[in-house]
């Protein structure tokens, strides 16, 4: 039996960054963009708690918390954008918000 | 008391009256409004329809005027008697007041290249020949002056009329006194303008303001003939005063231009174009007839008597310049002769009485003209003199006769007045007979005098006798028509005035016996060398002739030739005399027979030789209307075309200048701004406005930015 090491850790932490992202690049509805943001916080927040165990260090699962914390802070205020976005263009497709030129 | 030194009082004394009058005349003699009002529409007749003499309420104060006005002019008469006076006993006859220079101008290069000065003084020349110009004006002036205190007693504006003349008799008093031809020139331009205003006195009246403006007009063309002349003369001589001008014509500096006309000539012949106006000769004359819209009093003063002969005193003044111009000399002559025999001619047939007068005095100052052309210039001053105490008699007599008509001047609307208005008749008869040139009354001994002189003068010719003897007796005729048709024969007066005829008061009777006297006695101071009276009667050519350059004496002829002469002139004015005494009194019929078998001869007199239509045509409609049109087209094409050319200009460079904005410079910024649209395109294909797209590009910069670091 292999013990787990930082290794498997970061490699998970690679794995859910890069669905993360690919998530955020490819899924149209919004609910599934916010939700791969959340992964892309988790991979970082592995990452943080990886490291902190393997230098014996407190400081990163501190920080972890505060991006729990943060990520928290940011559903709630990304659901309501949501809300808003979707009274007003009754749609929740990125692709049919093109708000954001000249 | 040195009275030559105080001549420059003597134009003074009725300036002060004048002023007087224009100041508190209005106090002196209201006028309430109505009166004015009533007095619109008539004319020279000063009795408003119906109005009895003597019946309108005067202000108290008004007799000041009669004493003031007339006044001044008595006291110029006394110190111009005195100076005069005293001007005999000096040695040489000639006294110059200079008070101060009056116009002082800058320096500049003569004709012949020497340096002179503009200027002129404000000075006085008492001679022999202002001294005879200033007697007359003022004696003469004062007997008119009362007169004029009885005639328009009953008009309006009396203070404004004495006003008037006072004025006129300072600027005709500064005229022969100046000691300069500028001065003299202040006085010319004054007389002319107090002719205005009493010629048109009755402003109410069209006709008289017409008149008072075409006199004034017509004096305006002579002065600027005169203005020349004189700056002529001021180019040539570099000075005006006349003693200055003498001793420089007389030097002997200036050659007489018997053969050529030379700048000399030049000036004479300008200074006498100034002449003809004034002294209304051909072509100017016809202002005069018309300036009998002025009250009697100023025709018998200003049109008769003084100011129309300042051109033949400006002539005479000037003798040294004519004496070298023999030529200019000849014109004066021609053109005297000829205005002589034309207004005769004209004043044959006129109806109104006051302009036969008129075209007589017309006639005699081209007589005067005639004599100062033949170098005769103490005869034309004689005429002057003799003719200014005659004619301001008839002109006098004719105002009285017109008063008692109550304003009645065509004499075919007369006959009979001899019994009701004696003084009248008999002093006009005396002047009758002075101007028709019977021996014994002063027009006989001026008249022959000219005659003679012009038949003999070295400048004389027979033609010009022909024409001066002629004229005798068309004078003698005329005034002989006049005197038949107005006061003889039958009555032609109509009933409802004949009842108002009456004599006319003292103060208009005396000024005429006293003219009347003069018209008899004045002839006395000039009679013919030829009778050999002894100096007394030879005074006026005694006191003058050292003035005058000395033509060459006559001598051809002899005794016998100048008495047939004289008997010959007696003659025709007699046959003149008679023959309107046939026409006119014994057989009245015959005029209107003649008249209509020589109709066309009539017609064309009648109307003056159509001179004021011809005028008409050709200056007034000819020359102003046809230049105002000539000038109007210049306005519409030239003016108006520099005017719509450069607005068709400005609208023409503002069209190229829009082209140009549009497309010059609009097109400029709108291609740069195209430039960097076009340019500026696929970036704007990147900016799709989508956040994944965007959030692509993050990821690959991150990508990008990461495999640099990890690939070096």
């Amino acid at each position: 039996m292999h013990p787990v090491t930082t290794v498997h850790y970061l490699a998970l932490s690679a794995a859910l960054l890069l669905i993360g992202t690919v998530g955020v690049l490819t899924r149209r509805n919004i609910v599934v963009v916010l939700m791969s943001i959340e992964l892309i916080l988790n991979a970082v927040n592995l990452n943080l708690v990886a490291f902190s165990h393997a230098l014996a260090n407190i400081n990163g699962q501190v920080f972890a918390i505060f991006v729990i914390t943060d990520a928290v802070a940011e559903a709630a205020v990304g659901l309501g954008i949501l809300i808003a976005l979707f009274r007003n263009k009754e749609t929740v497709r990125a692709d049919e918000i093109d708000l954001l030129k000249w | 008391m040195n009275f030559l030194d105080l001549i420059w009082l003597i134009p003074l004394f009725p300036l002060f009256g004048a002023a007087l009058m224009f100041f508190i005349g209005k106090k002196l003699d209201p006028q309430p409004l109505s009166e004015v009002a009533v007095a619109a529409g008539v004319g020279d007749a000063h009795h408003p329809a119906g109005a009895e003499h003597g019946h309108h309420a005067h202000s108290p104060l008004k007799k000041l005027i009669d004493i003031i006005c007339p006044g001044m002019v008595l006291l110029s008469f006394l110190f111009s008697a005195a100076a005069v006076y005293q001007l005999r006993q000096l040695p040489v006859r000639a006294h110059q007041v200079i008070q101060f220079t009056w116009v002082a101008g800058l320096p500049f290069h003569m004709a012949n290249g020497h340096l002179a000065t503009f200027q002129a003084d404000w000075g006085f020349l008492l001679d022999p020949l202002s001294s005879v110009m200033i007697l007359v004006v003022t004696g003469i002036g004062f007997l008119i002056h009362v007169y004029s205190t009885g005639y328009m007693a009953h008009d309006n504006g009396y203070y404004r009329f004495f006003g008037y003349l006072n004025l006129f008799v300072f600027f005709m008093l500064m005229l022969v006194l100046a000691n300069n031809y500028m001065l003299l020139f202040v006085g010319w331009e004054g007389v002319g303008l107090c002719s205005y205003l009493l010629i048109g006195f009755y402003f109410h009246k069209k006709s008289a303001g017409d008149a008072g403006k075409k006199a004034f007009i017509v004096n305006r063309v002579g002065d600027a003939g005169f203005i020349l002349g004189m700056l002529l003369m001021m180019s040539v001589l570099g000075t005006l005063r006349f003693t200055d001008v003498n001793a420089a014509l007389t030097s002997g500096q200036f050659p007489a231009e018997t053969a050529h006309f030379g700048v000399l000539s030049a000036i004479a012949i300008l200074m006498f174009f100034g002449a003809t106006g004034k002294s209304a000769q051909v072509p100017l004359y016809v202002w005069l007839p018309d300036a009998m819209e002025g009250p009697t009093p100023v025709s018998a003063l200003i049109h008769a008597a003084t100011m129309v002969t300042a051109g033949v005193y400006m002539v005479a003044r000037s003798s040294a310049l004519f004496h070298l111009a023999p030529g200019a000399s000849g014109i004066v002559a021609t053109v005297g002769a000829f205005t002589a025999i034309l207004a005769a001619t004209i004043a044959l047939v006129q109806n109104d009485i006051k302009r036969v007068l008129a075209y007589s005095t017309v006639s005699q100052l081209g007589y005067m003209f005639l004599a100062l052309g033949v170098g005769a210039y103490w005869v034309a001053i004689f005429h002057l003199f003799t003719h200014a105490f005659f004619k301001a008699l008839l002109f006098l007599c004719s105002g009285s006769v017109i008063h008692a008509m109550g304003g009645e001047q065509d004499m075919r609307k007369m006959g009979a007045l001899k019994n009701k208005i004696p003084i009248t008749h008999w002093t006009m008869w005396v002047g009758s007979v002075a101007i028709a040139g019977i021996p014994g009354l002063a027009g006989f001994f001026s008249k022959d005098e000219i005659l003679w002189q012009a038949y003999s003068s070295p400048l004389g010719s027979n033609l010009l006798w022909i024409v001066g003897i002629v004229t005798a007796g068309l004078t003698a005729f005329y005034m002989w028509r006049l005197m038949n048709m107005t006061f003889y024969g039958k009555s032609r007066v109509n009933e409802e005035t004949a009842k108002h005829i009456h004599e006319s008061p003292a103060s208009m009777t005396v000024p005429l016996t006293l003219l009347a006297a003069g018209s008899v006695l004045a002839g006395w101071l000039g009679t013919p060398k030829l009778w050999n009276l002894g100096a007394p009667f030879h005074w006026f050519e005694t006191w003058l002739r050292p003035m005058f350059p000395a033509a060459a004496e006559v001598a051809e002829g002899g005794h016998a030739v100048e008495w047939a002469f004289m008997g010959f002139s007696v003659a025709v004015a007699l046959i003149g005399i008679f023959v309107a005494r046939h026409f006119y009194h014994d057989k009245p019929e015959i005029p209107d027979s003649l008249e209509t078998k020589f109709k066309p001869v009539h017609t064309l007199l009648y109307n003056k030789w159509y001179v004021d239509e011809l005028y008409d045509f050709l200056l007034v409609n000819g020359l102003c209307k046809g230049g105002g049109s000539a000038l109007g087209a210049f306005d519409r094409n030239v003016v108006d075309g520099g005017v719509n050319g450069a607005g068709w200009l400005t609208r023409f460079s503002s069209k190229v200048s829009i082209w140009w904005d549009t497309w010059i410079v609009d097109g400029a910024v709108r291609l740069t701004g195209f430039t960097v649209k076009l340019l500026s395109y696929p970036a704007c294909l990147l900016q799709s406005g989508r956040v994944q797209s965007y959030a692509f590009f993050v990821v690959l910069g991150v990508l990008a930015f990461f495999g640099y670091y990890i690939a070096r």
